[in-house]
């Protein structure tokens, strides 16, 4: 490795960011194709159907015949759309969902280099401000598509992100209460240290899930796109690639909902037995923590595809009851619950 | 090697990524597009969709009120809980006053909480 060393640092800089960079959408793009692929196995096998087995082996290629129909369906646009708004919402709500993973450390170290994209002190703070932004895309899709079931989709959904964000908000903070330190890192190194946080705080475990549920417009709570009523919710105009995005991003959201959930209540990449809680000191290690966190990951994917299709969808009004006047309220109890007795213990 | 980078740099090449990633596909598609497979539009292709029917108005409907009372009382909850966040962390090292001061505020939250839910903003009707 002595070229390494030969490098100016901005050049070291720019080959281990692009190369980390590089390795997490590598690893992330074909988990998203392959939720998509799985979830519609998974509902198959639930509802007793085959589901797609054609393409390739256990139609395994699937996701690929996918992507390509996508791009060679006809790429149409309405007449009636506003086309700038129309064509960046697609990509706006895309985005956030990207950009949640990059504080999220997915292993421990390989070589010398930690396994997170930007180790931040504020972490969880950024992820907040990142996981708002996604409501951006939906509001301009149902502005730009100018039609009455995508306009009432993204009210709609605006009103039950911004009315879960709270929820999601609240429920983090005894987590934080405990482990006194906004890093994820840090807050990865305190549940190895002390044992998994969804045993300190299960009620914000309960409220995180649920809001987890509601923030990635998933069933119980996918009113947005309600069929029965709207249609499709914000993307009824859209089609093709366009489309296409909006479904990605969804999943995109689930996967780092789901890696959110690993990390605040799960031990991240820790396992509490064989010694697996500490940073790896070998390659090998390091490898196998990041399959110990892609492992615990897509249990939860497993677990959002399986609630999808147990459970009905809630009515509206339910909805934003369940949010405001329980969810709201428990968060706040918790929180002076778990401060008084952390405070009693100390 | 073991150089420290500000994290705020790989999240700039991160977010330059993620870009690409939306945008590439979106390309791709137009360049089909334009290359094979033109537009074809007609005017129900282009009509609005309204299952079947056809669309009367404006699009832009009127919408209910409820959801801008909604919008104001996430602005005040979204403020306390980042309150809270910095609270949290420090809070192993409090001193019984900030604590209590700490739950004051909080206190006065709730009471916003019961006054809106009182007032019935909270209820969907």
């Amino acid at each position: 490795m002595s070229w390494i060393e030969h490098l100016s640092p901005t050049q070291q800089f720019v080959l281990f960011s692009t190369l980390k960079v590089l390795c997490v959408i590598v690893v992330l793009l074909p988990t998203i194709a392959y939720s998509v692929m799985a979830e519609r196995r998974v509902s198959a096998a639930i509802q007793d159907r085959v589901g797609p087995n054609r393409v390739g082996p256990f139609g395994l290629l699937q996701p690929l015949a996918d992507g390509l129909k996508f791009i060679l369906k006809e790429d149409f646009t309405p007449a009636h759309v506003r086309k700038v708004f129309f064509w960046i919402a697609p990509a706006v709500a895309m985005v956030p969902a990207f950009m949640t993973m990059a504080v999220i450390p997915f292993g421990s170290t390989l070589g010398a280099q930690k396994m997170v994209i930007a180790d931040l002190n504020v972490g969880i703070l950024y992820t907040f401000g990142i996981v708002s932004l996604g409501v951006y895309g939906i509001i301009l899709a149902g502005y730009a598509s100018n039609s009455k079931y995508p306009f009432l989709g993204a009210i709609r959904s605006t009103a039950q992100m911004i009315s879960y964000e709270i929820a999601m908000g609240l429920s983090v903070i005894p987590v934080f209460l405990c482990v006194g330190d906004l890093n994820l890192g840090q807050v990865i190194s305190y549940q190895s240290n002390h044992g998994w946080l969804v045993l300190y705080a299960p009620v914000s475990f309960v409220i995180f899930l649920v809001a987890a549920f509601a923030e990635t417009n998933r069933l119980p709570f996918d009113l947005p796109e309600c069929e029965t009523e709207l249609v499709a919710g914000y993307h009824t105009e859209y089609s093709s690639m366009k489309f296409a995005l909006f479904f990605l991003g969804e999943y995109a959201n689930m996967i780092a909902a789901s890696a959110m959930m690993v990390t605040l209540f799960f031990g991240g990449w820790t396992l509490p037995f064989f010694g697996l809680d500490q940073p790896a000191t070998g390659i090998l290690g390091g490898f196998l923590h990041i399959g110990i966190f892609m492992g615990k990951m897509l249990m939860f994917m497993l677990l959002f595809i399986w609630v999808r299709w147990m459970l009905p969808r809630f009515r509206y009004d339910q909805l934003m009851d369940l949010g405001w006047r329980r969810f709201v309220p428990l968060g706040l109890v918790n929180i002076v619950a778990t401060a008084i007795f952390l405070w009693m213990r100390a | 090697m073991t150089t420290e980078y500000d994290p705020y740099l790989f999240l700039a090449v991160f977010l330059g990524i993620a870009l690409v990633f939306p945008l590439a596909p979106l390309g791709l598609a137009r360049l089909w597009a334009v290359l094979y497979s033109n537009n074809k539009p007609g005017p129900i292709k282009n009509a609005t969709y309204e299952c079947g029917l056809e669309s009367k108005g404006d699009a832009r409907v009127q919408f209910r009120s409820d959801y801008y009372l909604y919008g104001i009382v996430f602005l005040i909850f979204d403020v306390e809980a980042l309150f809270l966040l910095p609270f949290a962390v420090a809070f192993t090292g409090l001193p019984m006053g900030a604590i209590v001061a700490m739950l004051v505020f909080l206190l006065l939250l709730v009471e916003g909480l019961v006054w809106a839910w009182k007032k019935g903003v909270l209820s969907w009707t």
